[in-house]
């Protein structure tokens, strides 16, 4: 080595030596908690800061292909834990740390964290209405992504079953620790790739730590591309998360979910059953309806068929008036026969045909007794002589008897 | 092909509506009653009918596959 033959070093020499000591020493893939302090965000993309604490400072360095998978900015004042590697910067004679990851540390910075995220991301547009899908009113089939243990996956069957038993297709989830915000990721894009029509996205309640994945950009944006509506229910009501605000709807509770996913079959009942009342009510209606013009139809009908019973009964009263008069005269001809052939017998024994032959009858009167015999007349008494063409009155002259046979 | 429910339900409301609206010959309504009760009874199957089928999506070698899922009560309770 050049120190060795010559006993002394150049700067560089030395500070090249106190890097490898360093950096072959077990100071590599460390994690350190400090505050963050005199953050600069340079123009290249790299983040230079110190870690402080009240006793020490120091020098940290993330260059940007690390800084790339940061979930929040770093801001002056913040509590991290960091990740990294010692290393010494030549130039400087300066040892600091390369930083690969940072986690905020504590609540508070979580807080902070969560504040960013939602702020970068609303400005973004990744909550806005106008993005969100409307949810089937009646899905088929019911994608679940949560934990295979825990109450949520029981709540949600639980409350599907009673409301609308659907169909459930259920993605085992992990969602909380390290490899939470990936495990959701992947369900969200399996579950794109099947045949349901809604995604409940659920975990139960628990710390803003227990629940951190859920904040996750990755999970953000997975959830945005989801080309299938999504339902989030993260922890309880009163806890949001970014999923809850990416989401196309957010409910309070899992249970509250799978209620809102799905219609109440009762209801559902009720409501076919009132319209299968209204049905045939408005049949009951169309066919009362209908009946009252038919009868009003027909009606009309039996008056005209009454005329038509008039008429023909007019027609038979003719008829029968023809026949009556037709009989009256065949009965008024034979009576003339008769009357004809009974006159011309009573004339053939008539007093009348003697009168023609020249005698004539006498009459009293004024009582017309027929004079047969002078006795039955006295002088001046007057009689009636009935001749062939006339009558004659009389007196009586004189009376002498004659014996005539 | 079958309706689903909601579009049985959907035409059963419109049918319901053209009824209520009168307006047709007796023939008309007559037929869309007829198509009216047997969508109610098909609704009403369909609702009573309806089951709750439960599948578990599992991931082997990039590919998704589904097997019936029978969630367990021992599984169910918060640890």
């Amino acid at each position: 080595m050049v120190y060795e033959e010559k006993g002394i070093y150049t700067v560089h020499e030395f500070t090249l030596a106190v890097k490898n000591i360093l950096t072959g020493s077990q100071l590599s893939d460390i994690w350190i908690r400090g505050e963050i302090s005199n953050f600069t965000n340079h123009g290249s993309g790299h983040r230079y800061f110190t870690l402080k604490d009240k006793d020490s400072q120091l020098q940290c360095v993330m260059f940007k292909w690390h800084g790339q998978s940061l979930r929040f900015e770093l801001e002056r004042g913040m509590k991290v834990i960091v990740l990294g590697d010692i290393d010494v910067y030549e130039q400087r004679g300066q040892y600091q740390l390369k930083v690969r990851a940072i986690r905020p540390d504590g609540t508070g910075e979580l807080y902070k964290a969560f504040e960013q995220l939602k702020n970068r991301l609303a400005l973004e547009g990744l909550f806005s209405p106008a993005h969100k899908k409307p949810l089937p009113g009646f899905p088929r089939k019911i994608g679940v992504a949560t934990s295979p243990t825990g109450a949520v996956l029981h709540d949600i069957l639980t409350v599907l079953k009673r409301r609308y038993p659907v169909n459930v297709l259920f993605m085992p989830t992990v969602v909380q620790g390290e490899y939470a915000a990936e495990s959701i990721v992947r369900s969200i894009q399996a579950l794109n790739s099947t045949d349901v029509d809604l995604i409940i996205l659920g975990r139960g309640g628990g710390s803003i730590e227990d629940l951190w994945a859920f904040n996750e950009e990755i999970v953000a944006r997975a959830i945005f591309g989801s080309k299938i509506p999504i339902i989030s229910a993260v922890g309880h009501e009163t806890d949001y998360t970014i999923a809850d605000f990416v989401a196309d709807v957010r409910a309070p509770t899992p249970s509250a979910a799978a209620e809102i996913a799905v219609p109440d079959r009762r209801e559902l009942y009720s409501r076919i059953t009132r319209l299968n009342d209204r049905l045939i009510e408005c049949q009951r209606r169309s066919i009362a309806d209908t009946a009252s013009r038919l009868s009003h139809i027909q009606e009309c009908i039996q008056s005209c068929l009454v005329l038509d019973k008039i008429t023909n009964y007019i027609q038979y009263i003719d008829e029968l008036t023809r026949r009556q008069t037709a009989g009256i005269q065949r009965m008024l001809e034979i009576k003339t026969y008769l009357f004809t052939a009974h006159a011309g017998k009573l004339n053939a024994v008539s007093p009348l045909g003697t009168l023609s032959r020249g005698y004539s009858i006498a009459l009293k009167l004024p009582d017309k007794t027929v004079v047969k015999s002078i006795g039955d007349v006295k002088e001046k008494d007057e009689i009636q002589i009935i001749v062939n063409d006339g009558k004659l009155k009389c007196n009586i002259n004189d009376k002498e008897v004659c014996r005539w046979k | 092909m079958e309706m689903s429910f909601e579009e049985s339900l959907t035409e059963l409301e419109s049918i319901v509506e053209k009824l209520e609206n009168g307006q047709l010959s007796l023939d008309e309504s007559l037929l869309l009653f007829d198509k009216g009760i047997k969508l109610v009874k098909e609704c009403d199957t369909k609702l009573k009918s309806a089951q709750q089928k439960i599948e578990r999506l599992i991931e082997e070698n990039n590919c998704l596959t589904s097997e019936p899922f029978e969630p367990q009560e021992e599984n169910m309770r918060e640890k």
